[in-house]
């Protein structure tokens, strides 16, 4: 017994930690272990009539054959047939008690890890890619389910056997059941040192093949770019490389393996051949029946597996050990952004937004550099439409993302009708605020799941009331008029055709509309949009923005722009510099005063230079004038083929 | 047999006869050639593990020879059978113990060499594969193909194989050594064979549907989760996480449904075997017993039967085993073979013609370009754009300027008619060649995880640092990249949020650049520049194009003034063609389109 204890509880405090991080599972396997009990306890049932048999075994050596009695034989076979039946119906038992909690266990800290994800903010997704998550969110925790169903179960119930099957053997005879026993003392001292070197190994495994999954993710997203540049093969050697470095691990992981083998084969032989050798020579010595080393053998031949499995459940659980690991990494980061205890709430929003003295800064943001916003200062008024101006980088989009707190100020606030954003629910706050994304991502979802994604209320199952499916058609129409989104109604299905990663690809004009008739469909009292028009064509942005002024007459909108056209929708233009609001007026005021904002929005002077040179040596300067309209008869293609063409 | 070609057909349950023949064949087909270059080592691997389980299933036999023959030569004094009898089993069980060991480390080479082979090859060819594939295909699907179903695979190799081969001799060695024993109890074993067989059946049958479940439903797991993560801003700024949580919740729960259903499968299996051993065991004993009772039979010997037949069934249940990652996989296996008989739309040419150097000229002859007969994108029409033009494609969202584009880039192949470079059909031109000499910046410029300067490196993977530097400055980007955390050494993935769609799409200039090939296809590649780098862009457009062909589509026409000549489309065709002074001055389309835009720029 003594002898199995450095494994379960090592002597050395840094050592316990396999136990005390397997143990973390514990909140979530709290309602199956009644079940894991139950079933360990089957098992246990099953072994010990394991056990039995071979006492038959020796009943029937040293009763019947040694004396000839054939009738008694009959009955003691049946028995063994009984106990045969008993132990196969106990192993029947043990797996299925197991079955249904197990895989409810899986799929509870499945869904928590989901619903964990999903509610820590982007900034944890920066850092973190999808292949990585994905490996712990399936084969972290299918190993996780397998071992609690058998690893566990078998670890803890064949060190049990070990034991009793010991006493068995004791009692037997002392000497060879000592001899047994001490012979697989070295078995325990093995295992011991083999637990830390292979939990290294397998967590390096584990970590390479989410990387390698990360690799496979992006040559399948990124196909685009590895096909336009024939970089196929490039992407492959890279791949190439990270698969060599899992397979020398896995091959590391196959050289522990073995040298646990050699101990766990070689030391019951060693313990069998002496026995085997004792045995004889107890029994010719008559201190021992013939019957009786019939069961010792048949007892040792039993106990085999118990024995031999311990190896292998020790790897097995410290690979258990390494997925439970990797699953907390995850759920014990820590939630920055988090609603607040007491929620402050507004039923119906004027949609004054406001930043006070906003500084930002992303965490890894080296030192020597100064926050990314640097005390910005802007206010909103309730239904103004206020863009949004500055160069590339100098966080626009940042701001707009503070707003929903998809990141949470570093310091200063962001207030809605004069409460900080972060005294609201999220849920609440982003019933309020709608954001439109510059790179617009669409679900696996119809067209209409994708646009009344804000307006939860209007699909699903309340869709069934005839007048909520009207409502729904009224708002889809509606938001997608105004995104000039009318190209769904020609989709395969109309609006319910399926589009995202698993549905129709759709081109990224096309996207933006959506998720633009998504933005407004969601009814907010203030609307984010970031660069909402970028991907589209001049006639089409024209015609949005048209219908967009209407919907912004009544709704606060900050809209980041880096258009003049865009810039045309807004009341007021801020201007983003160097982490400040450098500069709050309309369009012309801001031409008129600030050169920078001159610089960042107006291709005006350039272009005009250019076109007014153009028209002046190429027309006769009253092309730009006469506006032709936009009816133009079609001309066939050939006849506009240009001279240099037609050789 | 079509209705299950490449990956057709991969979500159904069911499948005829013939088509699970077919698709068995090709999965079989698949695993033979990735086995066929490790012959050799597999050879060995056997021999090895022959030799060590015969020196495992010698045990018993040892003991009963200690315990018939030792016994009563120790009576007389006489220790060497009983010596003979501890030094075999000590030598047989070592040798096993170290055979067994080096087999698992041959057997971890082999398998890992199947393994790296098969990713390679699911990697290149879905590389391989058009965009047409990918796009229907879904990007889901092709990555649950090379993680789970590999996974999958993995496991058979690992532990499945271990299992099945050692299983399977260890049976059969052990059914030998008990007929050479005692035929009689051989004969028993032997009748237990046939409901063992039937209960294999039944329940190979059973498994084999569920495990195909299985794979869909973590397949379908997988997409709604890669999904959910890739768009966070959007599900958190929409609300959507409840009712994600109830979609994935769902599909949890299926998953977790056919997984019960096939783990109850086991519970019936195992248990039923492990009674059929003991079924076996009692006949062994009663036959033997009666034998002892009459002094024909050694009681070490009907020891050595007893633990022979007990056995036997041991690895039965590790067989079982074998059987649950042998269907994973060979599900696994079969959708994997499924993509790797897709043929790729656009198929590299057998005999490529040679094209070192380009001079730039893009012909289309009679082309036209379908997805499907009846959604003709572009209707037929000629096009000649001579080497070193600068061409702007102008027209409304869908009016096909992004698949004439993808047409002179060969993302697509036309339904009909030829693209030529420089008079040589694009189908016909080594991908080397064709990649070389044309390449096309999109609109989604996509970051690799790595550097800024890897992701610019890409276009010219031998590049030194200047040049990558001189690159990004060309376009403007290097001011940007400078001001990151580690300038060109940040990590884009690790700020990969951080990065803007502008700045993102500078940097695939950069790459573009840097490719610097002989026609340079721009889709919408400035879309979300701000006006100043934008302005710095054209700069470099102006040098940069010079000397080489470009098509650009840009909805902002200010790109129009560098070029020499404006298509302008509609309805997939070209309708209005001329220098752009021609058009602007006249009273065609864009003629309104540039009066429209120059408006919108006040």
């Amino acid at each position: 017994m003594t002898a199995t204890r450095p494994t379960l509880h090592p002597p050395h405090a840094e050592r316990t930690g396999t136990v005390r991080a397997l143990m973390r599972l514990r909140t979530y396997v709290g309602p199956a272990m009644p079940a894991i009990y139950a079933s360990m306890a089957a098992y246990l049932v099953a072994q010990l009539i394991a056990l039995a048999i071979p006492q038959v075994l020796e009943a029937i050596v040293d009763g019947p054959l040694a004396d000839g009695d054939r009738d008694a034989i009959v009955p003691l076979a049946l028995l063994v047939l009984a106990l045969g039946a008993g132990e196969a119906a106990m192993f029947a038992l043990r797996r299925w008690l197991v079955i249904g909690p197990t895989t409810r266990v899986e799929a509870r800290m499945r869904d928590a890890l989901y619903a964990k994800l999903q509610d820590l903010p982007v900034s944890f997704h920066d850092r973190w890619p999808s292949g990585q998550l994905l490996s712990r969110a399936v084969s972290d925790l299918g190993l996780i389910r397998r071992w609690l169903a058998f690893g566990l179960v078998l670890l803890v119930m064949n060190l049990v056997v070990i034991v009793v099957g010991a006493v068995v053997l004791i009692s037997m005879s002392w000497m060879l059941g000592l001899v047994f026993l001490a012979c697989s003392i070295p078995l325990w001292i093995v295992g011991y040192r083999f637990e830390g070197r292979y939990s290294e190994v397998s967590r390096r495994s584990q970590d390479q093949s989410g990387d390698l999954a990360t690799a496979v993710e992006e040559s399948v997203h990124g196909i685009r770019v590895l096909k336009a540049f024939g970089r196929g093969k490039h992407a492959l050697s890279s791949f190439r490389a990270q698969a060599e470095q899992l397979r020398s691990t896995e091959i590391e992981k196959a050289r522990l393996d073995a040298n646990i083998w050699v101990w766990i084969l070689i030391v019951p032989a060693v313990a069998l051949a002496i026995c085997l050798v004792l045995g004889v020579q107890l029994a010719a010595q008559g201190e021992l029946s013939v019957g009786q080393l019939v069961a010792f053998f048949a007892t040792a031949a039993v106990l085999a597996w118990p024995i031999e499995s311990i190896g292998f459940l020790l790897a097995f659980s410290l690979d258990a050990r390494t997925a439970t690991d990797r699953y907390f990494d995850i759920m014990d980061s820590e939630n920055a952004v988090r609603d607040p205890e007491r929620p402050a709430a507004l039923d119906a929003p004027r949609g004054e937004l406001a930043f006070t003295d906003v500084h930002f800064r992303y965490q890894d943001s080296p030192e020597r550099f100064g926050d990314l916003l640097d005390g910005v200062d802007l206010v909103l008024r309730p239904g103004e439409t206020m863009a949004l101006v500055g160069l590339t980088g100098c966080g626009k989009t940042t701001m707009t993302a503070l707003t929903t707190r998809l990141y949470d100020v570093t310091s200063g606030s962001v207030t809605l009708d004069g409460v900080d954003v972060r005294a609201f629910r999220r849920e609440e706050l982003r019933r309020h605020i709608a954001m439109a994304f510059e790179d617009a991502t669409l679900f696996s979802a119809s067209v209409r799941e994708n646009v009344l994604l804000g307006r939860p209320e209007l699909t699903g199952d309340a869709a069934a009331d005839p007048a909520v499916a009207a409502e729904a058609e009224r708002v889809l129409d509606e938001a997608l008029r105004i995104a000039q989104a009318g190209f769904a109604y020609d989709l395969p299905d109309g609006v319910d055709t399926k589009v995202g990663e698993e549905g129709m690809s759709l081109s990224g004009g096309q996207r933006q509309r959506l998720a633009l008739a998504r933005a407004v469909a969601a009814k907010p009292a203030v609307l984010v949009l970031d660069d909402p028009l970028s991907a589209l064509d001049v006639a089409t942005e024209a015609r949005v923005e048209a219908e967009l002024r209407t919907v912004l007459a009544s709704t606060t909108a900050l809209i980041v722009a880096h258009r003049p056209s865009t810039v045309m929708l807004a009341d007021r233009v801020a201007l983003l510099e160097d982490g400040r609001i450098t500069a709050v007026g309309t369009h012309s005021e801001l031409l008129h005063e600030s050169e920078h904002y001159r610089f960042v929005i107006s291709s005006l002077e350039d272009e005009e230079r250019r076109a007014q040179a153009e028209a002046s040596d190429l027309i006769d300067g009253e092309g730009l004038e006469s506006r032709p309209t936009a009816s133009v008869a079609t001309r066939p293609a050939e006849q506009t083929e240009p001279k240099e063409a037609i050789r | 047999m079509s209705t299950v070609n490449g990956v057709q057909g991969e979500e159904r349950d069911e499948y005829t006869k013939a088509e699970s023949r077919w698709i068995r064949r090709r999965s079989l087909r698949l695993l033979g050639s990735l086995l066929h270059p490790l012959r050799a080592q597999l050879w060995v691997t056997m021999a090895v593990i022959v030799v060590s389980t015969a020196a495992q299933v010698a045990g018993p036999a040892i003991i009963a020879y200690g315990i018939d023959q030792g016994l009563p030569a120790l009576m007389r004094q006489d220790w060497l059978p009983v010596g003979l009898a501890g030094l075999a089993y000590l030598v047989t069980g070592a040798a096993g113990a170290f055979l067994i060991a080096w087999y698992i480390r041959m057997a971890a080479r082999v398998s890992q060499a199947v393994l790296i082979d098969l990713r390679t090859r699911v990697f290149l060819h879905t590389q391989k594969l058009s965009l047409e594939f990918h796009e229907s295909y879904t990007s889901g699907r092709i990555i649950s193909r090379q993680t789970s179903d590999l996974d999958a695979i993995r496991e058979l190799m690992d532990e499945g194989i271990n299992q099945l081969v050692r299983g399977l001799l260890y049976m059969l060695f052990t059914a030998i050594a008990l007929v050479w024993l005692d035929w009689l109890s051989g004969l028993v074993l032997l009748a237990t064979l046939l409901p063992l067989v039937a209960l294999t059946r039944w329940f190979q049958v059973r498994s084999q549907k569920l495990f195909r479940r299985s794979r869909v439903a973590s397949a379908k797991l997988i997409v709604q989760f890669v999904e959910t993560m890739t768009g966070i801003r959007a599900v958190q700024a929409f609300r959507s996480e409840r009712r994600n949580e109830r979609v994935f919740g769902d599909l949890v729960e299926d998953y977790r449904d056919v997984n019960a259903r096939a783990l109850g499968l086991f519970a019936v299996y195992n248990p039923a075997l492990n009674f059929m051993g003991y079924v076996a065991v009692a006949g062994v004993l009663l036959i033997g017993g009666f034998r002892v009772a009459d002094g024909v039979l050694e009681v070490g010997v009907l020891l050595a039967a007893v633990l022979y037949t007990k056995r036997f069934f041991d690895p039965m249940e590790e067989l079982a085993m074998f059987y649950n990652s042998y269907q994973s996989a060979a599900s696994a296996l079969e959708k994997i073979s499924g993509v790797l008989e897709e043929q790729p739309s656009v198929p590299d040419p057998a005999e490529p013609v040679d094209l070192w150097t380009a001079d730039g000229r893009v012909r289309f002859e009679s082309v036209e370009f379908a997805y499907t007969p009846d959604r003709v994108v572009l209707p037929r029409f000629d096009l000649d754009v001579p080497a070193g033009q600068t061409v702007a494609l102008v027209g409304s969202t869908g009016a096909g300027k992004s698949t004439l584009a993808k047409l002179i880039s060969r993302f697509y192949d036309p339904t009909d008619g030829v693209v030529e470079l420089d008079g040589v059909d694009l189908r016909r031109m080594h991908p080397k060649d064709l990649r070389r000499a044309i390449v096309m910046v999109t609109q989604e410029a996509y970051l690799f995880s790595g550097s800024v300067a890897d992701n610019i490196a890409l276009g010219k993977p031998e590049a030194t640092f200047d040049e990558i530097v001189s690159a990004a400055k060309a376009v403007g980007a290097h001011e940007f990249i400078e001001g990151l955390p580690n300038g060109y050494d940040t990590d884009v993935n690790k700020r990969g949020g951080r990065v803007s769609a502008g700045q993102r799409q500078l940097i695939s200039f950069a790459r573009a650049f840097l490719a610097d090939p002989a026609v340079l296809i721009l889709d919408e590649a400035t879309s979300s520049l701000d006006i100043p780098s934008e302005r710095l862009v054209q700069e470099g457009l102006q040098t940069l194009l010079a000397d080489r062909t470009a098509v650009i589509i840009a909805h902002r026409l200010s790109t129009v003034a560098i070029a020499d000549r404006v298509l302008v489309m509609e309805h997939g065709r070209i309708v209005e063609d001329g220098s752009p002074a021609d058009l602007i001055g006249g009273t065609g389309r864009f003629a309104a389109l540039h009066a429209a835009w120059r408006d919108s720029l006040v």
